[in-house]
């Protein structure tokens, strides 16, 4: 099994590295303060293969808080605002694309 | 390495010794297959307790021969997911009655400790010496089985057959 | 239905009391994901897109009103109040917390539920027919037998560590609704010359990336050389499956690149070699188990009440008499499929409150059991049919009443992108969309039994390869597309579904569907050739005019 460091890295534009919250496997993205943040918004963005492998490896190092973590493309639009880069990012953000029963 | 033999923590008897290493005069060793198959009887003549690490992905079978005169036999868990030596384990004890010493070395945790007890390892090098130390209660942790193998548990399938036997025994 | 005894129970509590150890030591740092991972998976717990998700074993598809009940109460309590049946008779739990999987799990072990091994590189549940034990001309009751070997490989030492997952399938119907084609190893029980109780044993049948239809290994195995038969099978596979590549590690790589008759050889003589096994079971054993299920005592009932005359002239309830209604081996029952593919829902889906409201029908119209069939539809097994208006009222109350058993809308689906961290594209709009377009019963009706199955990607979990039409996610720069693949079969004619052509657009799968369906409408020969025969008569050429004609 490949470590997710020893991984091929590949970025295409702007990347965020994402994971699952280990005590409950909420959606995280790695924040610029070496902590994890469940907004979108304050996930540091990297540009460059060496930046992503850094960010990466931080996140990897935190075994008990994240599971899983990887790079993931980001879009930012004109605003600055960032927003999920494909699809699997927009469902992992946004939830399942279709409705849930209503919670009785 | 920390090491549980015979169900207690104990301190290893045996040195491993590398391919090409020159051999002590006496003491236990472990030498690898492959140096032990190249020239089995003058090993075997050797004073002190003689041991082979046997491959995970070699059949024991071509241990067989030799078996009544090792004193130990060691089998490998290269990653705790591959199971091979598993199976190696039930083959040496249950097929070919092997009673010397059978050792799990390689990753060794232990989740997979009564596993290995039930396969007829009775030493584990663990990876972790905390494993080791939580080994008297791990070993402890199920006390129903449910297929036999070669550890003399009794199975559940049987206990519940001796368990009609008595009462019916005990109605009449 | 199977009664847990002491002996059960204390394993299903020792399972729990080590996992919620193992949770503990993750949580505190003490073991790395790396390690754990192994550990979770072996109590079902995956990783996937939003959160951890939770399957939960039911063995061989049966179910106590009781144990249905105490799963609704875990999706209320520790989910968002659903839960979704897999093509392998489990329950499956999207939003489950790990650290509060210990306790959930510890109130499912007091019903005599568990989770064990539902994943990671051992043997998975033993699934059977879905009409175990009522079905009109079986053999004998398949689940003692299953129940066997769910002992026999629950936290089996030597085989826990396998090269990859291990499914086993049983039939004991000539007509197999098990799917044992398509398993590791496939059980058909039937009776020699002698009237004697045995096995013809199928190995190497796999979906995936490199699907095969399982082959004969032995004809006949006797029953009490069941569990040594398989030792042998495991053992062989055990040490000669491959570890280096997971794509190639199945039993079914193994016997594909031995040959079956090499791959016999081999498991024959570890088998002879095994000599006077423990595992051979002496009938006290086999009667041991016997004696733990229960069946109901059936009253002796008319073929035909006055409560199902005077409902005659409901066209509603006849339609779903008609599709949702089987026959019963016991005069004046019936096995009811209680369809968990509303239009416009997630197939294979129900909601802690329709958990609870199937409990509540089954303690009353079904002897308290329930059973989960693989194309993700519930039964209720011992219906007195003098009660069938009376339940299909309560079905239709709760949403559950949608007579598309085996139709075109009966739509087996895997959770897909929506869900699945594997997943290349989404499955369930996919499915729902399709139940939007064919959600008049009577074009249902016409069109006849066709069944789609819509994988999310190559894995397969919903089985599209043998799909009477299968439909495969696949992803093209980014975006969505979809194989569609016509004439497999998943029962006792098993066999893989052929591609039609080049993969569509998410947004033009229906529109193909509907053309394969038009076309098959014109071109079928009698009404009652089924879609799937009238592929196999034409072929594919056919379909793929109509559908590429224009694409």
């Amino acid at each position: 099994m490949t470590s997710p460091l020893e991984q091929k890295i590949r970025i295409s534009g702007p990347s965020i590295v994402t994971a699952n919250r280990t005590f409950d496997g909420a959606v995280i993205y790695r924040n610029a303060s070496q902590g994890w943040s469940t907004d979108l918004s304050e996930a540091a963005i990297v540009r460059t293969v060496a930046e992503a492998r850094a960010l990466l490896a931080e996140s990897v190092a935190d075994d008990i808080g994240a599971v899983g973590a990887y790079i993931a493309p980001v879009e930012i639009n004109d605003g600055g605002k960032i927003k999920p880069g494909n699809l699997r990012e927009l469902i992992r953000l946004r939830g399942v694309t279709i409705e849930l029963p209503v919670l009785a | 390495m920390p090491l549980v033999k015979n169900g207690k923590i104990a301190t290893d008897i045996f040195v491993h010794i590398p391919d090409g290493a020159e051999l002590p005069g006496d003491g236990a060793i472990l030498v690898s297959a492959a140096r032990f198959l190249e020239d089995p009887e003058a090993l075997l003549r050797r004073p002190g307790k003689l041991g082979v690490i046997w491959p995970n992905n070699r059949d024991v079978d071509d241990l067989v021969p030799w078996l009544d005169r090792l004193a130990a036999v060691a089998l490998v868990f290269p990653t705790f997911r591959d199971g091979r030596a598993y199976s190696q384990a039930r083959l040496l004890r249950e097929r070919h009655g092997y009673d010397g010493e059978l050792r799990a070395t390689g990753q060794v945790l232990r989740d997979q400790f009564v596993f290995m007890l039930r396969a007829g390892f009775d030493t584990l090098e663990a990876k972790k010496e905390s494993d080791v130390e939580a080994f008297a209660v791990t070993a402890k942790r199920y006390s129903v089985f449910y297929q036999p193998t070669g550890d003399g548990r009794l199975t559940a399938l049987n206990r519940r057959l001796a368990q009609r036997h008595s009462e019916s025994a005990a109605s009449e | 239905m199977y009664a847990y005894d002491e002996l059960d129970r204390t394993l299903l509590n020792e399972r729990v009391e080590e996992f919620r150890d193992q949770v503990k030591r993750r949580l505190s740092g003490e073991l790395t994901e790396d390690e754990f991972k192994m550990l979770r998976l072996q109590n079902g717990v995956y990783l996937q897109l939003h959160a951890y998700m939770f399957r939960v074993a039911i063995p061989y598809g049966t179910l106590s009103s009781q144990q249905l009940r105490r799963l609704a109460h875990v999706a209320r309590r520790y989910d968002r109040g659903y839960g979704h049946f897999t093509t392998r008779q489990n329950i499956q739990f999207n939003w489950i917390k790990l650290a509060e999987l210990p306790d959930a799990l510890a109130a499912l072990a007091e019903v005599g539920i568990h989770s064990m091994q539902t994943s990671g590189n051992n043997t998975r549940n033993v699934t059977s027919d879905q009409w175990a034990g009522v079905a009109p001309g079986e053999i004998e009751d398949p689940r003692i037998w299953s129940e066997l070997l769910r002992q026999y490989t629950t936290l089996h030492p030597e085989f826990s560590f396998l090269p990859r997952k291990f499914k086993f399938a049983i039939t004991a119907s000539a007509h197999d609704r098990a799917a044992i084609k398509v398993h590791d190893i496939g059980l058909r029980l039937h009776k020699n010359a002698q009237g004697e109780t045995g096995f013809e044993v199928l190995v190497g049948g796999g979906l995936g990336r490199t699907p095969f239809i399982a082959k004969t290994i032995k004809p006949f195995v006797h029953g009490r050389d069941l569990l040594s038969y398989v030792e042998a099978i495991l053992r062989v596979y055990n040490q000669y499956g491959r570890r280096d590549n997971i794509y190639k590690a199945r039993i079914k790589i193994l016997v594909h690149e031995l040959g079956i008759e090499k791959f016999a050889a081999e498991v024959e003589e570890e088998w002879r070699a095994m000599g006077d096994s423990a595992l051979t079971l002496d009938d006290a054993v086999i009667e041991e188990v016997r004696s733990r299920f229960s069946y109901p005592i059936y009253e002796k009932l008319p073929h035909m009440p006055e409560e199902l005359k005077k409902a005659a002239h409901d066209a509603v309830f006849e339609r779903w008499r008609r599709n949702s209604v089987f026959t019963h081996k016991v005069q004046g029952y019936a096995i009811v499929t209680v369809s968990l593919k509303p239009v416009g829902g997630p197939p294979g889906d129900a909601t802690a409150d329709q958990m609870d409201a199937i409990a509540e029908l089954a303690d009353k119209y079904s002897f308290g059991e329930i059973r989960v069939g693989h194309e993700q539809n519930l039964a209720l097994p011992h219906v007195a049919k003098r009660d069938l208006p009376a339940l299909f009222k309560a079905l239709e109350k709760i949403g559950l009443a949608t007579p598309n058993v085996n139709l075109i809308s009966d739509i087996i689906a895997c959770p897909g992108l929506d869900y699945c961290s594997l997943a290349n594209a989404r499955s369930i709009p996919i499915a729902q969309e399709l139940t939007r377009r064919f959600a008049n019963p009577e074009t249902a009706e016409l069109i006849g039994r066709l069944h789609i199955n819509i994988s999310g990607c190559i894995n397969a979990c919903g089985h599209h390869h043998v799909g009477h039409i299968g439909i495969l996610g696949v992803e093209k720069n980014g975006e969505e597309f979809y194989q569609i693949t016509i004439g497999g079969r998943a029962d006792e004619n098993a066999e893989l579904g052929v591609l039609i052509g080049p993969a569509v657009p998410f947004g033009e799968v229906a529109d193909v569907i509907e053309d394969i369906v038009e076309a098959y409408l014109a071109l079928r020969g009698r009404p009652d050739e089924l879609f799937v025969d009238a592929v196999k008569r034409l072929g594919v050429e056919p379909f793929r005019e109509r559908v590429y004609a224009t694409r």
